[in-house]
């Protein structure tokens, strides 16, 4: 399988009183047409390895990679002209809350048919696909969201028209980043399925960054576990159960369970060696 | 029925005339001392709601809710207070930006009039496993997971029968989530404290309390107890979606 | 705590565990003055507020004549700026460098008794409209705006005519007018707070009212408050300025600079030492409040910050 996103030693500092602070240290890993979950908590990087991959790191922040490959190109140092010929085009991102990423006075339609109508697509292409996206991500009235506001929508309706809008560009790498934990489990599970679809129909590649690794080892092919701003351990999700770094295991078992009683729950004994 | 805490055909309405939204329709429940029962909902159930109702905090419309049978009085009483408190679903927000813990902690006891504040407010620290280092840090100097344990310490520090828990651990990472259900756990068992805990995460409410009711759209949907649910006895099919839901993602995109 | 060792008071002031309150608090202020030391401009609008306030305090020391009473008036009467009179004479022959220096007691005394008066006005009746809401609310806001209704000069001009001109009652017009906006700011900032879990959970520990609007409330209004006042302090210099222009602030021979500017525009063209140099300080100390203001709200105001 060709990787279509290669990253090798990525890392990310930011600067700060006490001089840079690293939140990513050396993560690799290289993506094909699969579906990548990074897990982590809070401060593991997680998200700052996702954003950095797509050029999106806040001011300030420097990040540095021996190798950072999309299809080839390399990222690092991208022109401003190259990252608007990828980014929505070939690689997108879905952020945690719909609401912050959609512009709250422009309606979904017309953002859906912006996101889709660079590289000299007519206005009524643009639309029908619009309207097709939405129905891809099974709104069920598509004419409907389309005239409406973002405002005028549901979390899980805003969720599923932001991933339209990231998709109508027909992208080849999709970064999800928690993109259903504002969500209902049950809406959640409706948005998982969509973007299954869309990696097994259209070969797109998935990174999908999330803090719930018993969602991630449900939904994706192969996880990395980040700690600290490394990747403490990179293991295929079906092989959880044999997870050999405690703090693998101690995500997974900190967990309460419906059918099964453990009290009190088994806490993470945190190592100082992991970080390091 | 020997209920501590008894809630009658309760209902919450935000707003007047055409704006009114009922946010809670007619729910029924009563807990007795030393059990704890949770409240599982989605977004926009009422689940919540009913947590401030019980506090005061949102506009009642209908029902009656009672404290050892007897109706609680609005606007509540000063010893409502020291009987009823309430720990908060956001760390962050739950605690005054610009207070020391110390602060945070000794105020209640300032306002009730108990003596003894540096003492009280150290046991309660050690309490919840923060030492007496804490005692004059700024929230803003602690992790989510140590602001929630402050939230049970001043939730705890009048003594209360009764603790409302509002998602005391969506906002916290899944390791810290189990340190802080292993807390209120050993707080209750020590103190024989009653429990009425609010979550949308099943596992949770299961962990937690030994009966449980569904809420949908502002109604309770099925009542069940903890083994109930551990036997997928639920009788309501939203009941067995949001199980089915908890246990993951599946492939055959059956949800 | 080791006498005179830097780091260690240093490292005290930072301690991650402060084991007293009032450690904890200079902690904290000592953090905040690290965030606004590191701020030039700041740093610059804080010397030129130190400058005045160093003035207006030592300034029998810093004047080298008597504002009031001026030299020869055959010899000395509007010289141009020299070793002796750095700022030059005025048609009373009377040394502007020393008018200058003493008239930043008034400057001061103008700025520091509008701050104490209206910021407490604005501060008590904004968080009380925004926290009870309903008809308190209505009518402290419709308060509020009968009187920002009234254009501030005009009112001024009003009140001192009817309380007779003075430095005193200039300060009172300024006050009464200048209180509005902070008000506004208040309760539009109790909004916000009056909402936020931290309140629900006092209100749910009993607490009443006063206590919630007096300890949890006013303490976050503050900032924004005393960053606003503080942006305003050029206005409000301006405008005693201005009054003292027209002639209805202080009166002569007090050395307050709008009414120097006042007296010397008759000269502008041929002696333009005497308007200017009052005119001068106006604008430094005005950019020096704006400055400190701009640093203070970097540092106070979350929202500006992140």
């Amino acid at each position: 399988m060709s990787a279509i996103l290669e990253v090798e030693n990525l890392r990310v500092a930011y600067p700060s009183r006490q001089g840079p602070v690293e939140v990513v240290r050396g993560v690799s890993f290289a993506l094909g047409r699969e579906r990548l979950g990074i897990v982590g908590e809070s401060g593991s990087g997680k998200s700052q390895t996702g954003r950095a991959i797509l050029g999106l790191t806040a001011a300030g922040g420097r990040v540095t990679a021996d190798r950072l490959h999309f299809d080839g190109i390399d990222l690092r140092g991208a022109s401003p002209r190259i990252w608007r010929q990828l980014r929505g085009r070939r690689m997108s991102m879905v952020m945690q809350d719909p609401k912050f990423s959609l512009n709250p006075v422009m309606t979904i339609g017309r953002q859906i048919v912006e996101a889709g109508r660079r590289g000299g697509v007519s206005r009524r292409d643009a639309k029908a696909r619009a309207l097709e996206m939405l129905e891809a991500v099974q709104i069920r009235d598509p004419g409907r969201v389309f005239d409406a506001y973002p405002h005028e929508l549901s979390g899980g309706m805003g969720q599923r028209a932001m991933i339209a809008m990231m998709l109508v560009g027909r992208p080849d790498l999709l970064i999800a980043d928690e993109p259903t934990s504002a969500l209902d489990v049950t809406v959640q599970l409706e948005v998982l399925g969509i973007l299954d679809d869309l990696v097994r129909d259209r070969g797109m590649g998935l990174v999908f960054i999330s803090h719930d690794l018993r969602l991630v080892s449900t939904f994706c092919d192969r996880v990395l576990v980040m700690y600290a701003g490394r990747v403490v351990e990179e293991i295929a999700a079906a092989d959880l159960d044999r997870a050999t770094h405690p703090y693998t295991r101690g995500l997974l078992n900190c967990l309460p369970r419906i059918d099964a009683e453990a009290r009190p729950l088994p806490t993470l004994e945190r190592d100082a060696d992991w970080a390091r | 029925m020997s209920a501590l805490l008894s809630v009658d055909d309760l209902s919450v309405t935000f707003g007047h005339g055409a704006d009114a939204v009922q946010a809670v329709r007619g729910i029924a429940f009563a807990v007795a001392e030393g059990e704890s029962f949770g409240i599982v909902g989605e977004s926009g159930s009422g689940k919540s709601t009913v947590l401030r109702a019980i506090c005061g905090l949102a506009p009642v419309s209908g029902g009656r809710i009672a404290l050892d049978g007897a109706a609680i009085p609005a606007p509540r009483r000063a010893d409502f207070y020291r009987r009823v408190q309430m720990v908060f679903q956001d760390p962050y927000a739950s605690l005054h930006p610009r207070h020391t813990i110390d602060r945070v902690l000794s105020e209640p006891l300032a306002i009730h009039g108990f003596g003894a504040r540096g003492a009280r407010v150290e046991a309660a620290l050690e309490d919840v496993g923060l030492g007496h280092g804490f005692r004059f840090r700024y929230p803003h100097q602690l992790s989510g997971g140590q602001r929630q344990r402050v939230a049970i310490a001043r939730a705890l520090i009048l003594e209360p029968k009764i603790l409302l828990l509002d998602e005391p651990t969506s906002a916290l990472d899944a390791s810290i989530q189990a340190e802080v259900l292993n807390l209120l756990d050993r707080l209750r068992a020590e103190r024989g404290l009653t429990y009425v805990l609010v979550s949308h995460d099943l596992a949770v409410v299961a962990h937690m309390c030994e009966r449980l009711a569904v809420m949908q759209n502002g109604r309770v949907v099925e009542e069940l107890t903890r083994d109930a649910l551990r036997g997928h006895a639920a009788e309501q099919d939203y009941t067995r979606t949001l199980l089915r839901a908890s246990e993951g993602f599946r492939k055959d995109g059956a949800t | 705590m080791s006498a005179a060792a830097t780091p260690s008071r240093r490292d005290w002031l930072l301690a991650d565990r402060p084991a007293s309150p009032a450690q904890a608090r200079l902690g904290q202020a000592y953090r905040t003055w690290l965030a606004f030391r590191a701020n030039r401009l700041a740093m610059v609008g804080l010397a030129i507020v130190a400058a005045l306030v160093g003035m207006a305090l030592f300034a029998d020391l810093i004047a080298p004549f008597d504002p009031l009473r001026g030299g020869d008036l055959r010899t000395a009467r509007l010289l141009p700026p020299s070793w002796t009179h750095p700022m030059g004479t005025d048609d009373q022959a009377r040394d502007i460098f020393s008018r200058v220096v003493h008239g930043s007691r008034l400057t001061l005394l103008v700025v520091t008794l509008v701050a104490v008066i209206a910021t407490p006005i604005g501060l008590v009746i904004g968080t009380c409209a925004g926290y009870f809401g309903g008809w308190v609310d209505t009518v402290l806001m419709r308060v509020t705006d009968i009187f920002l209704a009234f254009p501030r000069l005009i009112l001024a001009l009003a009140f001192v005519a009817a309380l007779g001109p003075g430095i005193e009652n200039a300060v009172i017009a300024i006050a009464i007018t200048s209180w509005p906006p902070y008000a506004r700011l208040a309760r539009a900032e109790t909004l916000t707070i009056r909402d936020q879990d931290y309140i629900a959970a006092i209100r749910l520990q009993g607490a009443s009212s006063p206590r919630i609007i007096w300890g949890h409330v006013v303490p976050l209004c503050l900032s924004s408050v005393i960053v606003r006042v503080t942006l305003d302090m050029a206005g409000i210099i301006l405008t005693a300025a201005g009054l003292g222009f027209l002639g209805l602030g202080a009166q002569p021979p007090q050395p307050e600079w709008g009414a120097m500017i006042a007296s010397g525009r008759r000269f502008l063209i041929d002696f333009w030492w005497v308007a200017t140099m009052p005119g001068i300080a106006i604008f430094v100390v005005s950019l020096g409040f704006n400055l400190l203001g701009d640093g203070l709200r970097d540092v106070l105001d979350p929202k500006a910050a992140s």
